[in-house]
């Protein structure tokens, strides 16, 4: 179970602290999808990044009981300059992995052929992606976190990705955090709105929809919100 | 959790693979490909001993010039170069620090340790090849400069740790680190005997900890030309306050994590 309480995210800005994470509550069970919907600029990839660890808060605590995932993405984070089966390697290495048992998956997965051994730097989008996501896909992890990762690329692309998460691990837990309500939609048990920096819960999802519906419509999200304190 | 409390297994796993992807992204495998690790610092060292030589600088009492001035470059190699890898590493490296296995002090730990890897081999490279050439004597007491080199690396950990944390706080100590950096050359006794200067002077380029270890390196190496000053208590003691207190502020910036 990874448990978040009353997280708060403050950075400071040249004309005062800008709050991103107002007391942020939130519960992700074994096996659950919890989506989280929010416009650009709401804080989504802030709040998947301290799930992850990535980041800390500037208050509260972050608990995880669970294997967590890097939040997935479509770009190498490595470095340019290493091939590949480098950035295969360095991935197993770090998470303790035997990195010859996941070559066939990689390969299979990526099609990259002999570009498996070119410096990443010389990969197409679609090369890159293909990379980031299967190396993703070789840690066995209990929760994965999810930036609309798979929302976007080419149909095959996508259909592919989402084989490998919602289909090979359906029964993993999920943390989604999208603008694209039908996405959270078709694969969410649960669903969140993430609105000027609060995170609202709801127990029934259509709830959910059309608090975010209705937030779309509202005030834009403030840039900065500076705080007294 | 603490970057010091993990198993050292998993510790030691991560930073050789940090170790092994640092040598790929900086040196590829073109050319000499990670032998640029320790021909860089040695193509240094060696011009800086060939000028000497040339100049008929620095020749003293029955020392080489070429003794003085390898067991002289070789320590400002590795005082200057670990630190200099570890300000604004974190920056370089940040979606590293996205794997939860990867902690900042592992981050700085295998750019420095690599660096000092590079001094050493090339320290121990030209100096060996000296000797063959017999264009400097052999150690005298290889423990001593062994024992000496070490403190000195010691030193540059903890100096190295606590600028990368720095650097990440304020990018003052980026553009401050090159100049305060050179200042230090011609005081850090790469380039003096200590006994060669008047007592005052003594006493305070004696307050540095890397002119003891500089000493040292040289008394282990032709020690009976000349009488070495330093203490072994005085670095030690020195080293370690540095290093708790650079441990301490690498660990606040893991608490409080990195700004995007």
């Amino acid at each position: 179970m990874i448990t978040l309480r009353n997280i708060c995210k403050h950075y400071p800005t040249r004309t005062g602290v800008h709050t991103v994470l107002h007391n942020v509550n939130l519960v992700v069970r074994p096996g659950e999808k919890l989506g989280i919907l929010g416009r650009n600029g709401s804080g989504k990839s802030t709040l998947i990044r301290l799930i992850g660890g990535a980041e800390k808060p500037s208050s509260g605590s972050v608990n995880r009981g669970m294997r967590v995932s890097w939040p997935l993405a479509l770009i190498s984070g490595f470095g340019g300059s290493l091939s590949g089966r480098d950035s295969l390697r360095l991935v197993c290495r770090l998470y303790g992995v035997d990195h010859r048992d996941k070559l066939d998956f990689v390969l299979g997965f990526t099609e990259l052929g002999r570009y498996f051994d070119e410096p990443v730097q010389s990969y197409s989008h679609g090369m890159m992606a293909r990379l980031a996501f299967a190396v993703s896909m070789v840690i066995d992890f209990d929760c994965f976190l999810i930036d609309e990762v798979v929302a976007v690329g080419d149909s095959t692309f996508t259909e592919r990705c989402n084989h490998e998460l919602f289909g090979k691990r359906g029964h993993k837990a999920m943390v989604i955090v999208s603008h694209h309500e039908a996405f959270i939609r078709e694969h969410c048990d649960h669903a969140a709105v993430l609105h000027q920096g609060r995170l609202h819960n709801f127990e029934d999802n259509e709830q959910a929809f059309r608090f975010y519906q209705d937030s779309l419509h509202s005030a834009p999200e403030p840039v900065q919100e500076a705080l007294s304190a | 959790m603490t970057p010091l409390g993990r198993p050292l297994r998993i510790q030691m796993r991560v930073l050789h693979a940090l170790m092994l992807r640092e040598m790929l992204t900086r040196y590829g495998r073109h050319n000499l490909g990670f032998l640029w690790l320790f021909i860089e610092p040695m193509l240094f060292t060696l011009a800086v001993v060939a000028l000497w030589t040339a100049t008929g600088m620095h020749k003293g009492a029955g020392i080489s010039v070429v003794a003085f001035g390898i067991t002289g470059y070789s320590t400002i190699m590795l005082w200057r170069n670990m630190p200099g890898r570890a300000i604004g590493a974190l920056a370089l490296n940040a979606s590293l620090l996205t794997h939860r296995p990867v902690q900042i002090i592992d981050v700085f730990t295998a750019r420095i340790v690599l660096e000092a890897i590079g001094a050493t081999v090339s320290f121990v490279v030209l100096s060996a090849a000296a000797w063959m050439l017999e264009l400097m004597p052999g150690p005298e007491d290889v423990l001593a400069v062994l024992a000496g080199w070490l403190l000195l690396a010691w030193f540059s950990f903890a100096v190295s740790l606590w600028l990368g944390a720095a650097s990440e706080v304020s990018s003052l100590v980026y553009k401050l680190w090159a100049p305060v950096s050179y200042i230090f050359i011609p005081l850090s006794g790469a380039m003096f005997l200590v006994e060669a200067l008047p007592v005052a002077a003594q006493e305070v380029v004696l307050l540095l900890p890397v002119v003891h270890c500089v000493e040292m390196v040289r008394d282990g190496y032709f020690g009976s030309l000349f009488k070495a000053h330093y203490s072994v208590a005085y670095v030690m003691v020195f080293n370690t306050v540095l290093t708790l207190f650079a441990l301490a502020q690498v660990r606040d910036l893991s608490r409080r994590g990195l700004q995007p």
